[in-house]
């Protein structure tokens, strides 16, 4: 009767505290000072509580089985699916030597001292040894930092710090799970032979690089994989969730260390899947690693509050005390040390703040208390074990989680300094690699510069082929331009309403041009001004592209999307109205458009694929400049398609080849591409589409060579996010409408005075 | 490799340390590889840097090549370019990347932030002129993309368009007239004010000696 009771009351307290914990976060000041594992854990110790007083028992269901093949490995592939790559690449050898060195060091030395003081008559422990010694140390050592975490993203730590503490964390699940099966094989002998711990070490190693490379393995295998799925996406995600889970368990097959191997997995496949699988499928393979992860975290720590109230403890003063002790103690030493070891070798070396944080954020959680509830029965001090470490985490959860967000901004760590991403930066930051991987050859010194390239080289080479459908070597700056591009346009959708206040000058400086162009030099810087103002007060605000660092418990893109600020320059339509001027006019700004439905890659790779032969006039069809017939009545040629030279000393330019110039544009454009109907993959892609005029109509030269920016704008305002619109065809609109938006400030710029 | 000549004085070497800044050892290790490069020479020219054949495939190597010979980087009153250098002007450009040793006062950084900030300007500025035009600087944003496929010059354009739109918001809405000529050295700072150069432009000298795979193909 009370067995059957238990999953029941079980199932319904899962139930009820998920939504606790959900309620908690509504209420967001909560969850700014308290960490999420310290709520879960208090809800578990409510509902033990609760528990405890009608005498039930908590369902027994964490076993080691049960941890180890189904709560582990979505917590892992969490963590390792979520790591930014490039800011881990970057540091990994740091992020090993702390992960792999530094669990080692916690772990001999918390064993050892806790040895030591076993010694000590008056604690009554004497009958713990050596190894059991050093396996509750291995226990305790593994790293939990998810509060941590939290806190460091919240406060915009330096980027360094935040991947350490996050790749450590991961790494010292890996490390701690070998040791801790290693350990737990050796407490079980009676007596061990040097050759054993010759033998434990060398099995170390290789435990270690053999789960990285099956991850590895793996992770190719996926993402050749998912290289033939274009016909089958609704599988995409199975296949991953299938790897990876597949790499796990063959590792554990093999007793290698399967955290390896699916972190390995989760990082190799991560670059080559995001391209391959669509929109949809990523999103939803991002939503449902973070869901499985974040289930399995909250169950663990839930029975944490559970089993604290409702199991027998053991007691221990002096034993639990030192342990507290002494895992501070290792660990501030650790990380000391290690960091004057590695310091030398970092380009940014971590001064004391950053130490202070590292030591600092040594929280235990999840995986220490898994592991110590899950113990073999034979060793003799089992409780003992479990509370001490039941004790540790809570202290460390409750104390350092709770008091590290005001210590870290007491003393102020070094922030992040890349607050805003901009088109220089990366222009400049893809620039320094060049010049770095250069002048390293040149010197004939190697360092990570040149590993980088080559391994970029390998990549584009030979990976990219095989493991991409269609692996055009993109550079990051594209990347980044297409995703400010998108995001712009899609701000323009929302920002509706734009500052018409500044109609009037337009209107007035028709008036001025239509007089002599010599007084252009004047009204220009007025108009310059006017521009300058205008354009201000219509910041486009872009979404940041994929943040840094991402939070262990939100996915990204979502959380407070920085904002970009990118002015649009428009083009000048007052030119090309009046046809009296030939100086060179910046070239609008690019919108561009997405046929619905489709996703970015793919109509990036097919329209690259059309037009790979020709390179001259090709243009990357993501900023197809638009073309619309224009309102206007009559144009003379007035030279108006002007490229973008605003900032380049004007000069005249001819307008016969401005006009070929336009001419080979709009043959690049990409017309007559159908315009799909079915409704949004992703709400956030405008969904009009340009309908652009065949290029042989352009005999007529700039009349239909015009960037219409008003006419999008006009388009866009009448769109609403998900409806769809066919292909307009270009009636003529009223001018007004074209007037009022604010984009259409053709700004003039200034020649050379 | 031609004849190597003799060592050269250790008293030279250490004047060379005070002017750029590099240890005795690291000036041993440059000088050896300047006349690696220079077959035994005492001046390179232009066609000992093409020799390089790992620098074959670097995007940007007309520029970094450009640099050396470029006189603004041996001092900053100098003008043109040279077509032929010694070992000394070789060590000033390098003394470019030297990382910047730990503790050094927020004054010093600044300096050292210029210094670098002005060399890659340098390299942007291919006229001399102090001013980084559209054209310069889609001239740059070409060649990075050139390894990157079948992207045309359009989105080099559209690309570069878009970063000197970017600096003309940093800049700020000074005076109009003067700023669309070109990005001036100050403007080029405030631009990169966030960037962190100090730690990127660095080149770790770990071994201390030349990497036998960086060979000379000539």
């Amino acid at each position: 009767m009370e067995a059957k009771l238990a999953p029941a009351t079980g199932g319904r307290c899962c139930t009820c505290w998920r939504e606790l914990t959900a309620g908690f976060h509504v209420y967001h000041k909560i969850t700014i000072w308290v960490p999420e594992s310290c709520l879960l854990i208090s809800i578990g110790l409510i509902v033990g509580a609760i528990m405890h007083s009608v005498h039930e028992e908590p369902p027994a269901v964490l076993s080691s089985n049960v941890f180890f093949l189904y709560m582990l490995p979505p917590i892992v592939l969490d963590s390792g699916y979520f790591m930014p790559t490039r800011l881990f690449f970057e540091n990994v050898g740091t992020v090993l030597w702390f992960a792999v060195v530094g669990t080692l060091w916690n772990s001999i030395g918390i064993g050892v001292s806790l040895f030591a003081i076993c010694h000590i008559e008056a604690f009554g422990v004497q009958d713990i040894n050596l190894q059991e010694n050093l396996l509750f140390a291995a226990i305790i050592s593994a790293v939990d930092p998810v509060a941590v975490l939290n806190v460091f993203e919240d406060i915009s730590v330096n980027e360094q710090l935040y991947i350490v503490v996050f790749g450590e964390c991961l790494f010292s699940d890996a490390v701690t799970v070998v040791l801790y099966s290693m350990f737990t094989f050796v407490a079980e002998m009676e007596v061990v032979e040097p050759e054993d711990v010759f033998l434990g070490v060398a099995r170390f190693f290789v435990v270690g690089l053999g789960g990285m490379g099956f991850g590895v393995l793996f992770g190719f295998v996926a993402a050749f994989t998912t290289r033939f799925t274009s016909k089958v996406r609704e599988i995409e995600p199975l296949l991953i969730f299938m790897f990876s889970y597949l790499a796990y368990l063959v590792a554990e097959l093999f007793a290698i260390s399967s955290i390896m191997a699916i972190v390995c997995c989760a990082l190799t496949m991560k670059y080559y899947v995001e391209e391959n699988v669509s929109q949809r499928s990523s999103t939803t393979i991002r939503h449902v690693v973070k869901m499985l992860g974040s289930i399995s975290e909250t169950l663990i720590f839930f029975f944490l509050g559970v089993v604290t109230i409702t199991t027998e403890h053991e007691w221990n003063w002096g034993y639990i005390l030192f342990t507290l002790l002494f895992t501070f103690l290792w660990r501030g030493l650790g990380v000391l040390v290690l960091t004057l070891i590695i310091n030398p070798f970092r380009t940014i070396p971590f001064n004391m703040k950053d130490q202070f944080g590292l030591a600092y954020g040594g929280l235990r959680g999840a995986i220490s208390f898994a592991l110590a509830f899950t113990l073999p029965d034979s060793i003799g001090r089992k409780q003992l074990f479990i509370t001490a470490t039941i004790a540790v985490i809570l202290f460390t959860v409750f104390l350092q989680g709770i008091s590290i967000r005001p210590l870290i901004e007491l003393i102020n760590v070094r922030r992040t300094n890349r607050d805003v991403e901009t088109i220089n930066v990366e222009i400049h930051s893809r620039l320094m690699e060049h010049t770095m991987a250069g002048i390293e050859d040149l010197c004939g010194q190697w360092s990570h510069f040149y590993w980088k390239d080559k391994f970029m080289k390998f990549n584009n080479r030979i990976l990219r082929r095989i493991l991409i459908r269609d692996s055009r070597a993109e550079s990051s700056i594209v990347a980044l331009y297409k995703k400010l591009e998108l995001q712009n346009a899609m701000e323009i959708l929302d920002t509706v309403s734009g500052d018409i206040s500044a109609a009037p000058s337009l209107v007035s400086l028709q008036g001025e041009k239509k007089e002599s162009t010599t007084p252009k030099k004047t009204f220009m810087a007025e108009d310059l001004k006017n521009m300058h103002d205008l354009l201000s007060k219509n910041m486009y605000k872009i979404r940041q592209r994929t943040v840094a660092f991402t939070s262990k418990h939100a996915l990204p893109n979502d959380n407070q999307p920085r904002e970009i600020l990118i002015r649009r320059h428009a083009n000048i339509r007052r030119s090309l109205r009046h046809g009296s001027f030939q100086s060179t006019i910046p070239r609008s700004q690019k919108y561009f458009s997405l046929p619905t439905g489709q996703n970015l890659g793919s109509k990036y790779s097919s329209v690259r694929r059309r037009y790979a032969d020709d390179h001259e006039t090709m243009s990357e069809v993501a900023y197809p400049t638009r073309r619309s017939r224009f309102n206007q009545p009559k144009r003379s040629s007035s030279g108006a398609m002007m490229p973008l030279h605003m900032l380049e000393t004007l000069k005249e330019v001819p307008s016969t080849d401005v006009l070929n110039e336009s001419q080979s544009e709009s043959f690049s454009k990409d017309h007559g591409k159908p315009q799909t109907g079915s409704s949004y993959s992703d709400s956030r892609f405008p969904t009009h589409r340009r309908h652009f005029n065949p290029p042989f109509d352009n005999n007529n030269g700039s009349a239909d060579d015009l960037r219409n920016e008003d006419e999008a704008e006009e388009e866009q305002r009448r769109r609403h996010r998900g409806a769809l619109r066919p292909p307009p065809s270009w009636a003529a609109e009223p001018r007004d409408d074209a007037l009022r938006n604010p984009l259409l400030r053709r700004p003039q710029w200034n020649p050379k005075k | 490799m031609g004849a190597l000549k003799s060592t050269p004085d250790p008293i030279e070497y250490a004047d060379l340390s005070e002017k750029t800044g590099y240890s005795l050892k690291q000036i041993r290790v440059l000088h050896k590889r300047f006349r690696e490069l220079s077959d035994g020479d005492d001046v390179l020219r232009r066609e000992h840097f093409r020799c390089i054949s790992s620098l074959k495939y670097n995007p940007i190597r007309v520029e970094i090549i450009e640099a050396f010979f470029n006189r603004r980087n041996f001092s900053p009153s100098h003008q043109g370019s040279a077509d032929e250098i010694g070992f000394e002007e070789f060590l000033v450009v390098m003394s470019h990347f030297r990382p910047p040793s730990p503790k050094i006062t927020d004054e010093q950084r600044k300096n050292i932030r210029r210094e670098k900030l002005q060399f890659i300007f340098n390299m942007h500025d291919s006229d001399g002129d102090g001013l980084v035009t559209l054209e310069d600087y889609r001239h740059v944003v070409e060649e990075l993309l050139s390894r990157s496929g079948a992207l045309g010059k359009e989105t080099a354009k559209a690309i570069a368009d878009a970063a000197m739109f970017e600096v003309a918001r940093t800049v700020g809405h000074k005076d109009p007239n003067e700023f669309y000529e070109g990005i001036t050295f100050e403007h080029f700072l405030k631009l990169l004010s966030n960037f962190d150069i100090e730690s990127r432009m660095n080149i770790r000298f770990l071994k201390s000696d030349v990497n036998p795979f960086c060979q000379l193909c000539c």
